[in-house]
């Protein structure tokens, strides 16, 4: 099941940040949290004290995010670090990924769910191959912006040629990827704070926000999808009590507007009714928007299970329900995927066995460039098709998120073995 | 009393933001609820833990709880927390599992520090595994929240754990998009955090919106304490006084509920949910920091903590 996120429409910012390894994400998410006045003194004191043990020069803000022991041994992120702070203006929840090419799976976990991507590249070396395969990934994940914040400046002397050099280099990589995403060139030092709160004056050269101005003034896209969608979690029956005969379907509204008499269709079996009430948090409600967390009450008794999709039957765009799909899958196993191997596959609510059918081709993640490929090992992505023991209701990534995502699910193991974006979909029977 | 009149509160952007937190947790248990056969909802009497079962309440409404509540009394409990425990069954027709730590040290499952300055905290994860294996729970609800602790912040919202109970860091499973995989093999089982991404100023702020009730000592009252180690730990439970030591009277509450030996009360005046939220939009130090014994012993106490199985 996907779980409602708080998008940019009701306030809160989901960023994560990218980046090679020692580019200083950890030090810049740490520089965001102590200028605004996030970090408590307790925490801050504890950083100072770990600091001084492991030999840093300076206090060493990334040891705010980077919490498990080995990682603080190693200096390096492993996983993703979860952190939140509010301005006057918005609240935002950070994911600090990692930035070893071995923990990708990490960084796509981060990435998933943010609205913008901060790849931090380091002033002195430009653009590495990291760069690009973090840019990539931000990109095929769908991120709405991706922020090149050009760090350690001050390493370099401010040097605007060379930042314009960097920025231009992002942006003609991004340029030329399957999926259009803007790029923002920050210039910064997350060490000594400059653009990341406040304006720096080493950089007179630069007339854009400062970053986290940037990020409270950005803007997230929203599905576009017209219709209704809810993904059926569960069957609410009270079985007893005062409303023994209620029936509704606990679920998320993945898109559009939910309305008391909305007409509806239930997918894949096709059956309609209406909407009977709409209720949220234990109250009934006038109509619920994306991400609300929702029991819905239809007017007829017909058959509806867990998996199933309440489709608001209006909708311009009529839903395509398939078992055959085309995705992006990013792998995170060391199993590798090949032609013909067998998984779970979680698409919203439903969960069912996939086949994957073939593998197109892999993504060079370093250039970009399709390659032919008869397998996907650890961390790489590439384009498979898959044939699902169920049908789906399925939609394109770039067209509806919420539609168009699933999770492949190792069967020996039970772990998560792939993310994958609905490339392209085929309807049944055609 | 609407969202923006409430203290800590000063822009509409945070009443979204709590909206779409609820409705992200409300989300996440019913999902756990419904992927796993046998889950079950820990609970402490901590305010973190009545947000949680709230939440839960909510999310099955009009319908009951389809699931039971485990709290693992550790036999060092501040007597109003066991009163609103027993309350809160009665009224929400929950039904109550108690794991005991003393039973635990009775039956030689695990060995008591003993000595003045002895806490049973770190024995409640061999409790909680075994009352785990002992019904069969195959999911445990838990109101970890990411901002707590470095090594929570590193948590997935569905932590896997292995025969043993242990956490192991770096190998958790991806979680992308939150699309939640809650398949397990027998014997192993998930933790279940669906306040993964809450503050304690979103607790307050909910406890606030809905009225959440809370045992008395989160507000201010007077009690007898002793300061120790910077805490002021109160008197008369398991807390014993060294020589040296000297009782005194403070007006206080409590940031957090635990085991009663090594969890600090604050000097505070904040009597209302008002004055709390106040108190705890101002707050410079963390929760813990404040008030934990336990999470200040070492600079990876609460990993090394999970690893073992706790909470």
């Amino acid at each position: 099941m996907t779980v409602p996120t708080a998008t940019a429409a009701r306030g809160t910012l989901r960023i994560a940040t990218a980046g090679s390894v020692d580019d200083g994400k950890s030090t810049l998410i740490g520089r965001l949290l102590h200028d605004t006045k996030t970090v408590f003194e307790d925490q801050l004191q504890a950083v100072v004290k770990a600091s001084r043990r492991y030999g840093d020069g300076e206090t060493n803000l990334a040891l705010l995010t980077d919490g498990l022991r080995a990682e603080r041994e190693q200096g390096i992120t492993i996983d993703v670090a979860h952190r939140y702070f509010a301005t006057p203006a918005r609240s935002f929840i950070v994911a600090d990924t990692p930035g070893h090419a071995q923990y990708t799976r990490n960084m796509v976990t981060g990435a998933s769910t943010s609205d913008v991507a901060i790849v931090l590249v380091d002033a002195r070396f430009g653009v590495v191959d990291q760069t690009r395969r973090h840019s990539l990934i931000a990109s095929l994940l769908g991120v709405d912006a991706i922020v090149v914040a050009v760090n350690k400046m001050d390493l370099i002397g401010w040097d605007e040629r060379e930042f314009r050099r960097i920025a231009g280099d992002v942006e003609s990589f991004v340029g030329g990827l399957s999926r259009q995403v803007p790029v923002t060139a920050i210039p910064i030092s997350a060490l000594h704070g400059d653009n990341v709160v406040e304006v720096s004056t080493h950089s007179p050269w630069y007339d854009g926000p400062p970053l986290l101005e940037f990020l409270e003034q950005f803007d997230a896209t929203l599905s576009s999808l017209p219709g209704a969608r809810v993904h059926v979690q569960r069957v609410i029956r009270p079985q007893g009590g005062p409303q023994a005969d209620f029936r509704g379907y606990a679920g998320v509204v993945a898109a559009g507007t939910l309305r008391a008499s909305d007409p509806v269709t239930v997918l894949p079996s096709g059956r309609t009714s209406s909407v009977a009430a709409v209720h949220r948090w234990g109250a009934e409600v006038d109509a619920a928007e994306p991400g609300h967390a929702v029991v819905v009450e239809l007017a007829d008794d017909v058959d509806v299970a867990r998996g199933d999709v309440l489709v608001v039957s209006h909708a311009a765009v009529s839903p395509v329900v398939t078992e055959d799909i085309v995705v992006d899958v990013c792998w995170m196993i060391d199993q590798p995927l090949v032609a013909g191997s067998r998984h779970w596959f979680k698409h919203g609510t439903r969960t069912g066995h996939a086949v994957v059918a073939d593998i197109e081709h892999r993504y060079d993640l370093v250039s970009g460039a399709h390659q032919p490929a008869t397998e996907l090992v650890l961390n790489d992505i590439g384009r498979v098709r898959l044939h699902l023991g169920e049908p789906i209701v399925a939609d394109q990534y770039d067209h509806h998120a919420e539609g168009g995502r699933l999770i492949l699910i190792d069967a020996a193991s039970n772990t998560t073995a792939g993310a994958a974006m609905i490339t392209s979909v085929t309807a049944a029977g055609s | 009393m609407t969202m923006t009149e409430l203290p800590g509160l000063d822009h509409d952007t945070s009443a979204a933001h709590l909206d779409a937190l609820t409705d992200e947790a409300i989300t996440i248990i019913r999902e756990v609820a419904t992927e796993c056969e046998n889950p079950v909802l820990l609970f402490s009497g901590g305010k973190d833990s009545a947000v949680l079962l709230h939440l839960a309440v909510l999310a099955f409404a009009p319908a009951r709880l389809p699931f039971p509540v485990m709290h693992v009394d550790t036999g060092h409990n501040f007597p109003e927390v066991i009163e609103y425990r027993d309350e809160l069954v009665e009224r929400w027709g929950v039904r109550l599992v108690v794991a005991s730590v003393q039973e635990s040290i009775d039956q030689g499952r695990v060995v008591e520090d003993l000595g003045p300055r002895a806490s049973r905290n770190r024995l409640q994860s061999v409790t909680l595994l075994d009352g785990i294996a002992e019904h069969g729970f195959d999911a445990a609800f838990g109101g970890g929240r990411r901002d707590e602790d470095k090594a929570r912040a590193k948590e997935r919202i569905l932590s896997f754990r292995d025969r043993q109970g242990r956490w192991d860091p770096r190998q958790q499973r991806p979680e992308p998009w939150a699309l939640l995989n809650p398949r397990i093999r027998k014997g192993e089982h998930l933790r279940a955090f669906p306040l993964s991404n809450w503050t304690e100023l979103d607790i307050w702020q909910y406890i606030a919106r809905h009225d959440v009730p809370l045992p008395s000592i989160y507000y201010s009252h007077t009690r007898t304490v002793v300061r120790r180690d910077g805490m002021l730990l109160s008197v008369g439970g398991p807390v014993v006084l060294e020589p040296g030591e000297q009782p005194f009277d403070a007006v206080v509450r409590y940031r957090t509920v635990g085991d009663a030996s090594c969890t600090g009360a604050v000097e505070s005046e904040a009597s209302t949910i008002e004055h709390v939220l106040a108190e705890v939009a101002a707050a410079r130090i963390t929760e813990r920091g404040a008030t934990r014994a336990d999470d200040t012993f070492s600079e990876s106490a609460m990993e090394d903590r999970k690893r073992e199985g706790y909470f």
